[in-house]
């Protein structure tokens, strides 16, 4: 018997770099865009400059006559494909029929009208240019507020209110409160339009093989088993016959979390050239192309009594959902009405929604999805309700808060929050900062004619999407271990993971439990013709849920392996541990390679078990689960010029059990650094023809390593009920909780000038404005 | 992003090049930095590209008769760490250090960056605070303009057709001159909202000379001689800093867009003027 030396710790828990950055780093990684197949032609989308506009006449003969050019198709081709689906239902919800391309009329500037088909990717392009195009140009509506008023522009004439839906929730007494309560503060809290960005753009490579009458569609997706059911459904084609597969994705931020005409489109024209086709977005078509997120216009009103406990919170939330419904366009809201309780012990709440047609991109799930909006929301109006009552804005957080023998806790809007200790992120960071000599150097500072600002946030969060009943798709996740007769171990997740680094941390699990080296484990995903049924990496649940769904199918499989164990080593009375099945009489042990290679060979098998090493779990979730934490931002302003500067920026999350340090802390980072991103630089600014002013780099800022401020991240470690890892889900933490934290730290900074609240983005010139009294 | 067809030549001598100049449609190509995302986002469509590259002599840096010249093709990292520019004219280092990212300072050029004229570009306020001299050649002959007179509005130069810029001349700065480039960066191009230079010599405890250029503010960079006035033979104090630096937007037709409003950028203009004087003024002891 082999005497190979056992590992001696666990790799759960440790600082691991992750694994697939060689090849992301080097640029050998494989994304859409590197895919090359003989025989393949390029696709060049024409997009509607207009917002809002009849099509008068396409004439495509130019651009057909051109030289190269295979064919060219619009919205009278794909009239019977089916629509691009959304997957949200509410009671009443209007859902216009989103064709994959324009039939008689546009609604936003970007909507596709025509596809040129090319051998080079070059002439296509070229070609596009030629197609002629007469628009009747409509008056258009982009702004929420706006589309709601009387006479407002419709966006889709059969709907002339622009109201697509609208959704009430309540709970307990909150009139009652609200007139009793001795304090109730009232403030309109935007959470602008951003683009979500991420760094690879979208991009499709369609591939029918005419000879099978099989599709291949290799895409930048997050829901490569979503994408596949979905689209042969719109293709009409039968689900076998369609195999997605998602590369290397470069990134998403959700706002690959999504079907999109474009792979339908390419599909279709992969089947009527019967050749292999390549669509890749331009960074200017993505800024038009791809969801864009946030878009709410939220009315507060907070209640509290002379204590300072909050009694209740009230919101008119208004989205902007732009000219149609993505996958889960009309429930992103949804999730900021979820989560408006925050932290908190008040019971009594009501919320109404108005989702609002605009001639603009479609909004989605961008990094938080509707979290970030009610997170920024109820931190902003505590924040305010602190200062009304001359209250700390630590010690009225710390009255609210839910205590840790309250768990689980239900809350006003339906939830089980499974586990929590909110105090004790927020006193580590507390501790952190030095809080009490911070406001001490705060009083100097002011004394000095500096605008010092100190501002916390303490956010929670509901991860790990979640029980099926509350997801549109199903929100369980699947995993496959199979142990290779050398031993080596191959899982199969069915979430998506694009770069949030779970082929390192599945790979840590994976090789824990079945005890080899991290090097023997590869997780593989994101291709369905190899992988079980999955549902994908989104709202930070790929840990938690598919993470999970490993977990069990390595239990599953440690039974069997312990069968082999026992066989081999003619014992009853087996345990697995460090790679080798061991009998406890004896002390004998055979290997994990041993097991395996026996299990293939099968000279014997143990009663009522099967050749091979392989198990296969489906994981259905009891629960959500709910992270929280603490954010403290320290700022000075520039009294020349508004320009604020971060001068320290602590972030203690609470993400339940860390799996893997340095990811977390790359994971908190990235939501940090998009959370910055929102509170000081970025906007989508359309005008009022529907015009995306912001439609480069050029104009559109997201953060730069220059821009940023050293992120000092700590945590707590408080143990998830809902699943064996203890786990909860880090990927929108950052997010979250940074936003409120930035701007409560600049509205402290301006305090002392009477500023109670400013919207984000806190741009040099507004608080420049601010600062001249609005007399500049 | 994928430009319309074009050819490419590469030109080895001056004389090459604008015998290819000549040919309708050609563009001059020299880092790129400007004129690809152009052509990328289809606002030009040159027929022919003529890469300058190998093209000997615009690419030095030299000392003579008491000027820097600086070849056309010199980019902004050369400019940026060269040790003659940074003794020499230390302003134009520290302007040029301050442009874009390391990836277009190590491609972009200064004579690309003249020739392309935008307004919120960062070398002229350098240019115009140290009275630089552009020197222009074609196949009839050479000519040399005042910065001044060569940037003649937003995207517009004295360029006639075919002509190239060869070199830019700059003073050797004279001992005791202190010199500051002050940038309010626009947070997504990362261009100049506003950038001022500031030149400032004293003798015998009054400012002898004051030279400041302003970009970004306007849709021509400039210099501000009515701050000079103001500064020179004062005694270069607080005050006079900021009094001077007041009157520097006056009479300024202020560009207004998404990043900052006319006011906003006039008052930018101001603070940002009385910070390079006063970094100047410090310098200069
Ligand atoms: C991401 C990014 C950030 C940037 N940030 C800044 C910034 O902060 N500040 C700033 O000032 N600039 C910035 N730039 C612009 C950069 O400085 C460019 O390098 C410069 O504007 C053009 O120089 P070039 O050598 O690249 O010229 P090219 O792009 O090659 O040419 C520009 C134009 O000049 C013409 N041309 C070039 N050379 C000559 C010549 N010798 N004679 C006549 N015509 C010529 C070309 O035909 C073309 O019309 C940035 C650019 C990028 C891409």
């Amino acid at each position: 018997m082999a005497t190979t030396v056992a590992r001696p710790e666990t790799l759960v828990g440790k600082r691991i770099k992750r694994k697939e950055d060689p090849r992301l780093i080097t640029g050998t990684a494989t994304y859409v865009d590197d895919i090359q197949m003989p025989g393949m032609h390029h696709a060049s989308i024409l997009r509607s400059p207009h917002a809002a506009a009849i099509l008068k006449s396409i004439n495509i003969r130019p651009a057909l006559e051109t030289a190269g050019v295979v064919a060219v198709f619009t919205g009278a081709d794909v009239k019977d494909v089916g629509p691009v689906p959304c997957g949200a239902s509410l009671p009443g919800l209007r859902v216009p029929h989103h064709h994959i391309l324009a039939q008689d009329r546009v609604y936003f500037a970007g909507h596709p009208v025509a596809v040129v088909v090319s051998t080079d990717r070059y002439i296509a392009r070229d070609a596009a240019d030629r197609i002629e195009v007469e628009y009747d140009v409509k008056a258009a509506v982009a702004d929420p507020e706006k589309a709601l008023e009387k006479g407002a522009p419709a966006v889709h004439p059969q709907w002339p209110d622009n109201i697509a839906f609208t959704f009430h929730q309540e709970n307990g007494e909150v009139d009652k409160v609200f007139a009793e309560a001795a304090v109730v503060v009232k403030q309109r809290i935007t959470s602008q339009r951003l683009i979500p960005c991420a760094m690879e753009t979208r991009g499709v490579v369609a591939d029918y093989k005419t000879g099978e009458k099989a599709l291949t569609i290799y895409s930048s997706t997050q829901i490569p088993h979503l994408m596949r059911s979905l689209v042969a459904g719109m293709l009409g084609m039968p689900e076998h016959k369609l195999r997605v597969v998602a590369p290397e994705v470069g990134g998403g931020f959700g706002s690959k979390l999504n079907v999109y005409a474009e792979e339908a489109l390419m599909g279709f024209v992969s089947m009527r050239i019967g050749k292999p086709v390549k669509w890749i977005e331009s960074r200017r078509e993505g800024f038009l192309a791809t969801i864009h997120g946030r878009g709410h216009a939220d009315y507060f009103e907070i209640a509290a009594g002379k204590d300072g406990t909050i009694l209740g919170l009230t919101l008119k939330l208004i989205q902007d959902l732009g000219a149609y419904h993505q996958l889960l366009t009309p429930a992103i809201p949804t999730l900021s009405v979820l989560m408006m309780p925050g932290l908190y012990r008040f019971k009594n709440i009501r919320a109404d929604i108005v989702g609002v047609f605009t001639n603009c991109t479609p909004t989605d799930a961008y990094r938080g999805a509707g979290r970030p909006e009610a997170t920024h929301g109820i931190e902003r109006m505590v924040d305010m309700l602190a200062a009304e009552m001359k209250m700390d804005p630590a010690e009225i957080r710390l009255k609210n808060f839910i205590r840790p023998e309250e768990f689980p806790y239900a809350t006003a809007t339906g939830l089980s929050y499974d586990s929590g200790e909110y105090d004790k992120p927020l006193k580590k960071a507390l501790d952190l900062v030095n809080y009490g000599r911070l406001r001490e150097d705060q009083k100097r500072a002011r004394a000095e004619g500096r605008l010092m600002g100190i501002g916390l946030s303490t956010y929670g969060e509901i991860c790990a999407f979640g029980p099926s009943p509350a997801t549109p798709a199903g929100g369980w996740e699947s995993a496959t271990v199979r142990v290779e007769p050398s031993g080596k171990v191959t899982v199969h997740t069915g979430a998506s993971p694009h770069g949030q680094g779970e082929e390192t941390t599945f790979a840590q699990i994976a090789a824990d439990e079945m005890g080899v080296d991290l090097d023997d484990v590869i997780v593989l995903h994101g291709d369905t013709a190899i992988v079980q049924y999955g549902i994908g990496t989104f709202g930070s649940r790929a840990t938690a849920v598919g993470g999970t769904a490993l977990y069990f199918a390595l239990q599953d499989l440690k039974v069997k392996i312990k069968k082999y164990g026992a066989m081999l080593l003619d014992s009853s009375d087996v345990s697995y541990s460090a790679g080798r099945c061991i009998c406890n009489k004896t002390g004998k042990s055979v290997t994990l390679a041993e097991i395996s290679g026996a299990s293939y060979r099968a000279m014997r098998l143990p009663p009522n078990t099967e050749p091979g090493l392989m198990a296969t779990h489906f994981w259905e979730p009891p629960n959500f689960t709910f992270p929280f934490g603490a954010h403290i931002v320290v700022t000075e302003i520039d009294k020349e010029t508004g320009a604020v500067e971060i001068k320290r920026y602590v972030a203690v999350d609470d993400c339940g059990k860390i799996i893997n340090p340095l990811i977390v802390a790359g994971q908190v980072h990235g939501g940090v650094v998009q959370g910055i991103g929102q509170a000081l630089y970025e906007n989508a600014v359309y005008d009022d023809n529907g015009q995306l002013l912001t439609g480069e780099f050029m104009d559109y800022a997201i953060p730069k390593a220059s821009m940023l401020p050293r992120i000092e991240e700590d945590h707590t470690e408080t143990p998830s009920p809902v699943n064996p890892l203890g786990v909860k889900g880090v990927g929108e933490a950052g997010t979250i909780g940074c936003s409120p934290a930035v701007v409560n730290s600049v509205v402290d900074a301006l305090s002392p000038l009477g500023v109670k609240h400013l919207d984000m983005p806190l741009s040099p010139e507004k608080i420049w404005r601010v600062l001249t009294g609005g007399k500049a | 992003m994928i430009p319309q067809n074009f050819e490419y030549a590469t030109p080895n001598s001056l004389a090459e090049a604008f015998k290819l100049l000549g040919e309708s449609n050609a563009k001059a190509l020299a880092g790129g930095m400007s004129l690809i995302p152009l052509m990328k986002l289809r606002l030009a469509a040159p027929d022919k590209l003529i890469d300058l590259r190998n093209v000997p002599g615009l690419n030095s840096i030299r000392e003579e008769g008491g000027m820097l010249r600086i070849g056309a093709l010199v980019t902004h990292y050369e400019l940026e760490s060269s040790p003659l520019v940074r003794s020499r004219c230390p302003l134009l280092a520290e302007a040029a250090s301050q442009i874009g990212d390391i990836q277009v300072r190590n491609m972009g050029t200064i004579g690309g960056s003249v020739a392309h004229a935008d307004p919120a570009a960062d070398y002229p306020a350098s240019l115009h605070a140290l009275e630089a001299q552009v020197k222009l050649a074609k196949a009839g002959g050479e000519r040399t303009l005042a910065i001044g007179s060569f940037l003649q509005d937003t995207f517009t130069t004295a360029l006639d057709a075919g002509e190239l810029v060869v070199e830019i001349s700059v003073p050797v700065e004279a001992a005791g001159t202190g010199v500051s480039y002050q940038k309010c960066v626009q947070p997504a191009s990362g261009f100049a909202i506003v950038g001022v230079a500031a030149r400032i010599r004293k003798s015998g405890g009054r400012i002898a000379l004051a030279r400041v250029g302003v970009t970004g503010l306007s849709g021509k960079p400039f210099r501000a001689a009515n701050v000079e006035r103001l500064l020179e033979g004062a005694a270069g104090s607080a005050g006079d800093i900021s009094k001077a630096a007041a009157v520097v937007a006056d009479g300024v037709d202020a560009n207004n867009d998404l990043h900052a409003s006319a006011d906003y950028r006039k008052h930018l203009a101001r603070v940002y003027t009385a910070r390079a004087l006063a970094a100047a003024a410090r310098k200069a002891g």
